[in-house]
């Protein structure tokens, strides 16, 4: 077996995390009777196990085992849909998810989980259709043991059915090699089955009719070892391999458990290979790596690219750990997207060659065909590039569709009944994007949860249903993207954020705020009114985290609130990354581009509204705001044209709250811009969030702006700490 | 990459202030004219700025300067030397500035001698060694250390003492 199967191992990771959130997602909407989704979900529970067994994740296999077995009988209709099952089942995906996550990371996990999961499913597997008595459960049961550690100790008895084909021996394979292979672990009885002898006249001596029941009693060999020995003849046999322990445990009360595991986890004879049992002898086979194909084809079947169905995950959603890793992420794009790009590729050969052949024998005649021509190839590459953008974008329903399970946990948790409604999650939006948002909303829809919905007598007495309703809403609104958190609980209490503003020192306690100030408090490091830590929020991650990841995005946040009626928490993101909208200006000879995200406005300034606060710091009076002026060639030290600030041009820019004017020679074109990083080659520049090429191939530097305030801060205090020093102020100044 | 005593490998070398320098050429991406550059805000001296090259922006850096040489005049003889990284974990590029580009010689192992440590104002973890060629002396530049970004765009504070001292 010469291929190399650790390059499909990525592939399978993440068709693994997408059969979880199938299985997830699946479990939260799980009806009884629905036996469609039931389907889905043990499908996506077999392909992991298949593909696991395949790459030899033995662990994941056992594990899966049990999660397939449970639901098999539910499949089967032989076991009811309750949630006691649904909870076990809903752990085990997140142990699963688990031993994925730690494959992916090459890392250790924390097992404990895992084993009492597996526990409580052979208890339910033993029990039938019976609750489960949950503190019985870790104890004892087979099940466990064998899964978390699969070569035990206990000399075993393996029954292993070897039917060869009939050419077997043509191919050149000896069973008694096999056989005398298999000796090496230990005690090896055979015994062959001559029932299917066909009669002397129609025996063809090149032909096999025998079949062979082995024993194997082996202290050290796993199933795996065993299947390694059939590995040359795997598609030219039936194999069933079925374990004994030979020193069995003490198990007084499970004998049907022991039955019932044992039936599961191997498959005992050709007789009991009846229908019901198909899974076990798929799984037969796809450990053995003999329907690879199969198993793969049915992981294709449940990921096929299809952009109008949004439940049915494409990408993995890759845990947050490893950005690293996300980083080199792969995309799964759908067919049409790359179809549309096929196509505009084709016009854009059409337009070139049309453009070549006016080349070729030009003359002034033809100026009026260039200019078409010219104009429709202006056309193919703005198409072209929308196209290529739009294959990074992915629907929301990505980031939106973990928050099904956590509303469940929550409600869970907290006691509080809460229902959620997703709207818009087919709004597309930047991967990268996507993949950092995502733990900032998971914050604000705990927040929600814990602080938003109150507890239902509290609902009640105050004539709301007892049903608490979050709202999780994605629409576009120009160039970006709002993402809305609502909640229809109690609002946010103005006074109590202020009075504990006020107590942690944030403002002064007479000064008079407006409603959405005192909601920007919020946001303010240290700050959090939850009157006791509960295990949902206020764990230290302060919504101030949440607001600086959204402003790292290049996003903002805004709260409504209305007491008693609830909040709303809107994210404005811009929809990529990759590309920005700018307005270029000019300082000197260099081209700069300013976020027009972040402009405010500009203007010229008027040398009566500028005053000279104590010599160093310019301000720009801006109807009621004061601005302070920031020359851009001061700070970057650049030549400049002007280095009065009297009559110059100022760019209104603002971050964090924080409204500057920065003084540049010239305003440019506005235009839409590639953003390239400066830190491939160089490293990152104080000022400059990266770089760009503009249309005649120079490269204008992007001008981080909350990066720029930040350095003139600084700036200011270094000068106001070494006013004595003013020859280094003078430095700056030349 | 490891090279046996006998195995012969070809250096591109190069005119700075009279004086000739060896690059590795399998690090030469391409030598191109000196183009526009873009100023970086508050860049070293040495960093002339960064350009364009076919959508990569890559950093240009006057190796006079960053050597603590005379700074000179740009003419139709200077040229930016591309060099790209061969250590595929560390995929950099970056342009240098230089005089003039010479000849391409080939040294074995044994051909390069260990440079003296003293009385030369370049960091001496960018060169590699000494080579001769008809009694002319060919400086060897490490070419992993010029591309390594931390090496090449941090100068170390001896270097612009004796930088001083010399001025």
């Amino acid at each position: 077996m010469s291929v190399d199967l650790s390059q499909f191992i990525p592939t399978f990771l993440e068709e693994s995390f997408e059969g979880l959130e199938i299985m997830e997602s699946g479990l939260l909407n799980l009806e009884a009777g629905d036996s469609e989704m039931i389907n889905a979900i043990f499908r996506a529970a077999h392909s992991i196990k298949g593909g696991a067994g395949t790459f030899g994740f033995g662990h994941v296999t056992e594990f899966t085992h049990l999660v397939e077995t449970l639901l098999d009988e539910m499949r089967d209709g032989r076991r009811e849909i309750n949630s006691q099952e649904k909870e076990v089942l809903l752990a085990s995906v997140d142990c699963i998810r688990l031993m994925i996550e730690a494959i992916q990371n090459e890392s250790e996990y924390d097992d404990t989980s895992i084993i009492m999961v597996s526990a409580q499913l052979s208890e339910l597997l033993a029990n039938g259709n019976e609750p489960a008595d949950g503190n019985s459960v870790i104890s004892d049961v087979n099940g466990s043991s064998e899964s978390d550690d699969p070569i035990s100790s206990n000399k075993t008895k393996w029954n292993i059915l070897f039917i060869p084909e009939h050419h077997l021996v043509q191919t050149g394979n000896d069973p008694l090699l096999l056989f005398s292979a298999l000796e090496d672990f230990g005690e090896l009885t055979a015994t062959a089955v001559l029932d299917n002898l066909p009669s002397i006249i129609e025996m063809d001596v090149e032909e096999l009719y025998m079949h062979w029941q082995l024993t194997l009693i082996s202290d050290n060999a796993t199933e795996e070892d065993i299947r390694e020995v059939f590995e040359w003849v795997e598609d030219e046999c039936e194999l069933t391999i079925s374990k004994e322990e030979l020193e069995q445990p003490k198990h007084e009360k499970s004998g049907s458990a022991e039955a019932n595991e044992q039936s599961d986890d191997t498959v005992p004879s050709p007789e009991q290979l009846l229908p019901n049992d198909n899974v076990q002898l798929a799984q037969t086979n796809s450990a053995a790596g003999v329907t690879n194909a199969d198993s793969q084809a049915s992981n294709v079947t449940t990921i096929s690219p299809n952009t109008d169905d949004n439940n049915s995950p494409k990408a993995p959603k890759t845990p947050t750990k490893s950005k690293a890793k996300t980083d080199q992420g792969s995309i799964r794009v759908g067919v049409d997207k790359v179809d549309s790009l096929i196509n505009l590729v084709g016009e854009l050969v059409i337009t070139q060659s049309m453009l070549s052949e006016l080349g070729n024998d030009f003359d002034l005649s033809k100026v009026e065909k260039l200019t078409a021509g010219l104009e429709q190839l202006l056309q193919n590459t703005k198409e072209l590039q929308e196209s290529v953008m739009r294959i990074r974008m992915l629907p929301i329903s990505f980031a939106f569709n973990r928050f099904p399970r956590l509303i469940h946990d929550l409600s869970m948790k907290t006691g509080k009944d809460i229902e959620l409604i997703i709207n818009g999650e087919n709004t597309e939006l930047d991967k990268t994007v996507m993949e950092q948002i995502g733990d900032p909303l998971v914050h604000l829809v705990r927040n929600a949860v814990d602080h938003g919905i109150e507890p239902v007598e509290k609902r009640l007495a105050s004539g709301k249903s007892e049903k608490g309703t979050i709202w999780l809403n994605a629409y576009h609104q120009g160039g970006s993207i709002v993402i809305e958190i609502r909640d229809d609980g109690g609002g946010i209490n103005r006074d109590a954020v202020f009075n504990k503003a006020v107590e942690k020192g944030l403002v002064e306690p007479n000064v008079t705020l407006t409603d959405s100030q005192v909601f920007e408090l919020i946001f303010e490091p240290g700050f959090s009114t939850a009157k006791e830590l509960s295990d949902i929020s206020g764990r230290g991650v302060g919504m101030d985290v949440v607001k600086r990841n959204i402003q790292s995005l290049g996003g903002r946040i805004q709260i409504e609130s209305t007491p008693g009626e609830g909040s709303t928490f809107k994210v404005h993101l811009p929809l990529t990354l990759a590309i920005l909208d700018g307005q270029l200006v000019r300082v000197g000879e260099e081209v700069f581009v300013v976020p027009l995200i972040t402009i405010v406005e500009s203007l010229q300034a008027k040398p009566e509204l500028i005053n000279k606060v104590s010599g160093d710091m310019v301000l720009y009076r801006l109807r009621e705001d004061n601005v302070p002026v920031i020359p851009i060639f001061q700070l970057f030290n650049l030549p400049a044209e002007s280095q009065a600030v009297d009559n110059s041009l100022l760019v209104v820019v603002e971050a964090d709250g924080q409204k500057v004017g920065l003084m540049v020679d010239d305003l440019l074109a506005q235009q839409q811009v590639v953003i390239k990083s400066l830190k491939d080659n160089y490293q990152d520049v104080a000022g400059v969030s990266g770089a760009t090429i503009l249309g005649d191939g120079s490269v204008a530097m992007i001008l981080d702006v909350p990066g720029i305030i930040q350095m003139a801060l600084e700036i200011a205090q270094h000068k106001q700490r070494q006013r004595s020093n003013v020859y280094q102020l003078e430095g700056a100044l030349n | 990459m490891k090279w046996g005593k006998t195995m012969e490998q070809e250096y591109l070398t190069f005119l700075l202030n009279g004086e000739e320098f060896g690059v590795d050429i399998l690090c030469v991406q391409e030598i191109r004219v000196l183009s526009r550059v873009t100023e970086l805000p508050n860049k070293p001296d040495y960093l002339k700025g960064v350009i364009n090259l076919r959508g990569v922006i890559i950093p240009i850096v006057d190796l006079r300067q960053r050597f603590g040489k005379e700074p000179m005049e740009y003419d139709d003889k200077t040229v930016t030397i591309i060099l790209k990284s061969q250590h595929p974990s560390n995929p950099s590029i970056v342009g240098i500035i230089v005089d003039a580009v010479s000849e391409v010689y080939k040294f074995t192992a044994s051909d390069i001698r260990p440079s003296p440590s003293l009385g030369n104002q370049i960091d001496n973890c960018f060169l590699k060694g000494l080579a001769t060629v008809e009694s002319k002396l060919i400086i060897l530049l490490d070419t992993n250390n010029l591309l390594n970004q931390n090496e090449l765009f941090t100068v170390d504070n001896e270097v612009e003492e004796t930088e001083l001292l010399v001025d």
